[in-house]
């Protein structure tokens, strides 16, 4: 029941928290105006460059903006309580870690969903895409896995901030790297296999797949193997950063650095 | 002289210090890079026949603005934090002459993207780097350079009025990118987007690179730059006294 609570109410406390800092004001032209101009900066790129249709920029930059919340969030969220320096109370209390960490990933879950919904219906608006009702329960769940994925990749970088100094500088550097290996706006097969080897091994990169695929009219039995690789991408990038969290607040205790901003 | 030296040490210092910053680092070379390298893919996989080097300064250019918008937008607002706009007003120096030193040195930042995009393309993407006319190329890149310092200073004056405004600042990027024809042909936007790219200077500036690189004519292009420019100072200039009026009147100069 502890962990429950600690799961549920702290997660709320502290996505309201990050709005204590992140006022509205902040959070539309961020988190809903920009995206607007990212799709269309990327659709209009690939109508002169002649690549591909509208709806493969509207689907890969929509599940892409999924994973804005997530990885920013994460990074504000353990950064942002060492620049206030409350990560050493924080880290003092009896709590268990493993729903402390992932309570505070839940909100932006469903920030990075609402974020990728918004994203869709600017692309039906203005843009030559179209999407049936019958697609939109499938690709509701192709984005709430791509957002969980996401938001573990979040949960990396967040850890990371337990040692690093600019954790925000990692935050931008992952989201503008997941525009370039996961088939956002190039199709993957034209990146060298390298890079495709890369953006396999992220999230986003098969979760955009199958949104693709169910854009074009697939059954989501006939991408589940794409979106069990997603939800197993995740879970794995989740483990990681539990480990990288638990090993960082051990050093960060032993060498005192817990608070070094 | 006493102004253009104040304008050369506060450039110089600015520069310098913009440098240290991992922020600045990031926005003027890893991003660039990264948008560059999917234009790049996006442009070789597309049907569209054209040089890569279009791409390339077209990028560059965006680094260029990234810089600017951030640097600039946030510039007196970075002062109140350190605590240094009320020293900055009091100096007997007018404090155009104090913050546009600044607000260029956002600008001269992103000559670090340019020549980012540019080297990059060029080791991974066969870019070719022959400037068609190199003597027009090495006066249009110090003019776009100032026409876009000098719109950073309206957007200093003009964002501090603006509780957030980084969160304007990322709400501006991908749109003047787009309406400035960086990477995408201004015939492909509706006609309406037409006069407001005429407005702005990175338009001008990028195809003054590009008409240089390329060949063509880049004069005219330079030209509008200046004039932009020109505006865009009288425009800074009442923009800051009103910011400073307001400020002393309001008490609100160091308020964070």
């Amino acid at each position: 029941m502890t962990n429950a609570r600690v799961f549920f109410v702290g997660g709320y406390l502290s996505y309201r928290a990050l709005f204590n800092w992140m006022h509205w004001s902040y959070y539309v032209p961020t988190m809903l105006g920009a995206p607007i101009f990212q799709i269309l900066f990327f659709a209009y790129i690939g109508r002169y460059a002649q690549v591909k249709d509208d709806e493969f920029f509207v689907v890969g930059n929509a599940v892409q903006l999924s994973s804005m919340a997530g990885i920013y969030g994460m990074a504000m969220t353990v950064g942002g309580e060492r620049w206030t320096q409350t990560l050493s109370p924080l880290m003092a209390t009896p709590a268990s870690r493993l729903p402390l960490f992932l309570g505070r990933a839940l909100p932006l879950i469903a920030n990075g969903i609402i974020t990728s919904a918004f994203a869709f219906v600017v692309g039906w608006l203005l843009l030559d895409f179209e999407l049936g009702a019958r697609e939109i329960p499938a690709l509701a769940v192709v984005v709430a896995v791509s957002a969980f994925a996401c938001t573990s990749l979040g949960l990396v970088v967040g850890s990371l901030g337990l040692r690093v100094r600019d954790v925000f500088f990692l935050a931008n550097a992952v989201v503008y790297s997941l525009l370039l290996f996961c088939g956002v706006n190039i199709p993957l097969e034209s990146l060298p296999n390298w890079m495709e080897a890369v953006g396999r091994s992220l999230p986003l990169t098969h979760g955009i797949e199958a949104a693709r695929a169910i854009a074009d009219g697939a059954t989501l039995g006939s991408v589940d193997h794409l979106i069990w690789t997603e939800l197993g991408i995740g879970g794995a990038y989740a483990a990681v950063a539990y480990a990288l969290f638990r090993f960082f607040e051990i050093e960060g205790r032993r060498r005192a650095t817990l608070e070094t901003i | 002289m006493r102004i253009l030296r104040l304008l050369w040490v506060g450039w110089k210092f600015h520069v310098k210090s913009l440098t240290l910053s991992a922020f600045f680092i990031l926005t003027s070379i890893l991003q660039p890079i990264i948008f560059a390298s999917v234009a790049y893919f996006m442009f070789r996989t597309g049907a569209r026949e054209g040089t890569l080097l279009y791409v390339a300064l077209g990028a560059g250019m965006m680094g260029i603005w990234s810089s600017t918008l951030f640097g600039s937008g946030g510039a007196i607002q970075w002062q109140r934090w350190q605590g240094t706009l009320e020293y900055c007003i009091a100096v007997p120096p007018p404090f155009l002459l104090v913050i546009l030193p600044l607000t260029l040195a956002t600008a001269t930042i992103g000559l670090y993207s340019l020549t980012a995009t540019l080297v990059w393309g060029w080791l991974f993407f066969d870019v070719p780097l022959e400037v068609a006319d190199p003597l027009a190329f090495a006066v249009a890149l110090p003019v776009a350079v100032v026409g876009l310092g000098l719109l950073g200073l309206i957007l200093a004056s003009t964002f501090v009025m603006y509780r957030n405004a980084n969160a304007l600042s990322n709400l501006l990027e991908y749109p003047v990118w787009l309406v400035t024809g960086l990477l995408v042909s201004l015939s492909l936007m509706p006609g309406w987007v037409g006069p407001i790219s005429w407005v702005l200077a990175p338009t001008w500036g990028v195809n003054a690179l590009r008409e240089a690189a390329i060949a063509g004519n880049p004069w005219p292009e330079i030209g509008m730059c200046l004039v932009l420019g020109a505006v865009y100072l009288v425009i800074g200039h009442f923009a800051l006294q009103h910011f400073e009026r307001l400020a002393r009147e309001r008490a609100t100069l160091s308020l964070t």
